[in-house]
């Protein structure tokens, strides 16, 4: 998926998200600045250098597993969109 | 009891002497907000009722000698933290009109402080934006022009506290969104040091970046916000384990400079591509003034800054992707009325309720994580970051701060970069790096540009938050660039 074949379709469906016929090039040619503009980072010699993903590198903080809190379920589902006994509804997924 | 632009110390202070109640400041702001809001667009949501309630709350506590710093303070917050059983949208239509089940530690820890809050400011959606205009809600106007930016995505925030509606805010900062809206409105705005503010509570853009701080209007009411705000906290995994006496001691010695004379140093790629000559003879003065301080200034070089801003949407824009997938219309937000199957349940209610800014970022995002790209994108930029954490490291030996531009010129015209996103990323190029390397870093006034203000930012090593703060303060004890006020017409 080089920049000029960047699969707008593909890249949507991983994202969840509905671009359709109008939206497309101009999402593509978005995109296609926004990589253009990220290829400037390979500038910086990063050979020997590990990736850093906390910026403190601390390391994950691990705690008991035990009940903290018990929050009220209705209000919690209270800003859900479709909610019956207590389940979320969706769309059937198994016939 | 007229003046809105006064400090928190100054209204503590009045209040302590019976001079005002928290009720009578309280009503002060709510006008204000009523006059002045339709045209700036600050708040989305304000809450006359249950702030008049805190305010009685804090009179009493008060009557009954309490002496907090922020028991009865008016305040407002981002409308990314939650706040229990308020609407908090984030700027985006997928959380019109949610209610949120709980209050965020930042939202909790203020309302014990005492801090009246009065109601939820404005943002670009799910803090993705240097202008605001990408608000679901509307931009907001910045109060020295209202035709103009305020910044982002903190601009609801910082234009309030400019525009003398609060004495001070919240906001949040993933790549500069404290910093550069406090810059373009001539206020105080503070990024702590990565993990000193809990950010359970708030709505996750970038969390290896996301960093919540105060909006003030010096930086002595800063310390006075993050004394309340900051500390350790179990429901934040990546809360750092600190305490706040650094911020205790800070207050108590009213942030006065160390004894020891400190060394300010002047990054020399942060002064290439600077908008005008009046923003570099603005820092220049500082620098100056620094000195007559009894600071030594050097410069020094970080070379890989101009990597930071591609390096930032690699990583921000990847992290959103995978934090932004919790929208889906089942649990919370805007659901699709057109689906009949599950992925089209997601898709549909997540492309009706997200704006064109948070879907690129979300595309950009899947982009760098996808098959094949993993290495090139995410895994470089995660190295891009540790180099550029490095060279912080390696200045902050020679030198005690960094001295550079907040944003690269005054407020820009609103509309100017609506429909060229890169340049728009590009406002966040003094911003970005401090970020990408967890270092505390703020943003206070320091000149005029044609009645726009200018802003400096100071960064400071790892838990060097006091620091800062108290170099802060002491250039705005010898400057009143921070005591500038817009002229506002009460319509």
């Amino acid at each position: 998926m080089s920049e000029k074949e960047l699969d707008i379709a593909y890249l949507s469906r991983l994202a969840a998200l509905r671009i359709n016929e109008k939206e497309l090039h101009r999402a593509k040619e978005d995109l296609g600045r926004i990589i253009q503009m990220i290829e400037a980072m390979r500038a910086v010699d990063t050979d020997g250098i590990e990736p850093l993903a906390h910026p403190l590198e601390a390391g994950q903080r691990l705690r008991e597993d035990r009940v903290s809190e018990s929050p009220d379920p209705e209000a919690l589902q209270a800003g859900a969109p479709l909610v019956r006994e207590g389940f979320y509804l969706v769309p059937r997924v198994v016939e | 009891m007229q003046d809105p632009f006064l400090e928190i110390t100054e209204l503590r202070a009045m209040l302590s002497r019976g001079e005002c109640t928290a009720l009578e400041l309280c009503e002060l702001y709510l006008s204000r907000i009523e006059r002045l809001n339709p045209e700036l667009n600050c708040f989305l949501s304000v809450h006359q009722d249950s702030a008049r309630d805190a305010a009685k709350q804090a009179d009493k506590r008060i009557a009954e000698g309490e002496t907090a710093p922020l028991l009865g303070i008016p305040i407002a917050h981002k409308d990314l933290f939650c706040t229990k059983g308020q609407v908090t949208t984030c700027g985006s239509k997928i959380l019109d009109r949610w209610r949120a089940p709980y209050d965020a530690t930042v939202v909790e820890r203020l309302a014990r402080a005492g801090a009246v809050v009065l109601g939820k400011c404005n943002m670009d959606e799910f803090a993705m934006g240097s202008s605001n205009e990408n608000s679901a809600y509307g931009a907001v106007g910045n109060p020295w022009d209202t035709s103009r930016v305020t910044g982002g995505s903190s601009g609801g925030s910082a234009a309030c506290v400019a525009a003398g509606l609060a004495p001070a805010s919240t906001g949040t900062d993933t790549g500069g969104s404290i910093r550069q809206p406090a810059s373009l409105c001539g206020v105080t705005g503070v990024r702590p040091t990565y993990g000193r503010v809990s950010r359970f509570g708030m709505i996750a853009f970038a969390s290896s970046l996301d960093q919540a701080g105060p909006i003030t209007r010096s930086a002595f009411d800063a310390a006075l916000m993050l004394h309340a705000m900051a500390g350790f906290d179990s429901k934040d995994s990546t809360s750092a384990e600190r305490g706040v006496e650094d911020f205790e001691q800070l207050i108590s010695e009213r942030l006065a400079l160390p004894s020891e004379p400190l060394c300010i140093g002047i990054p020399r790629e942060y002064f290439h591509s600077l908008a005008s000559k009046s923003y570099e003879r603005a820092l220049d003065a500082a620098r100056s003034e620094f000195e007559g301080l009894g600071m030594r200034i050097k410069e020094v070089s970080l070379p890989s800054t101009d990597a930071a801003i591609p390096a930032y949407y690699v990583l921000a824009s990847s992290e959103a992707s995978s934090n932004l997938s919790r929208f889906d219309g089942v649990r919370y937000g805007h659901r699709t009325e057109m689906a009949d199957s599950l992925e089209e349940l997601y898709a549909g209610s997540r492309s009706e309720g997200f704006g064109a800014e948070v879907k690129r970022r979300i595309l950009t995002g899947t982009y760098c994580l996808s098959y094949g790209y993993y290495d090139a994108y995410y895994k470089k930029a995660m190295r891009v970051r540790r180099v550029i954490r490095d060279e912080f490291a390696r200045a902050f030996e020679d030198v005690d701060l960094l001295l550079t531009p907040a944003s690269p010129g005054v407020a820009f015209k609103r509309g100017e970069l609506a429909s060229d996103h890169i340049a728009m990323y590009q406002q966040d190029c003094y911003t970005t790096p401090a970020a990408l390397a967890g270092q505390p870093s703020l943003s206070i006034p320091c000149g005029m540009d044609e009645g726009l203000p200018l802003g400096m930012q100071l960064i400071g090593a790892h838990f060097a938050d006091s620091l800062i703060l108290r170099v802060a303060h002491a250039y705005q004890q010898a400057t009143d660039w921070h005591k500038r006020t817009p002229c506002l017409t009460l319509g």
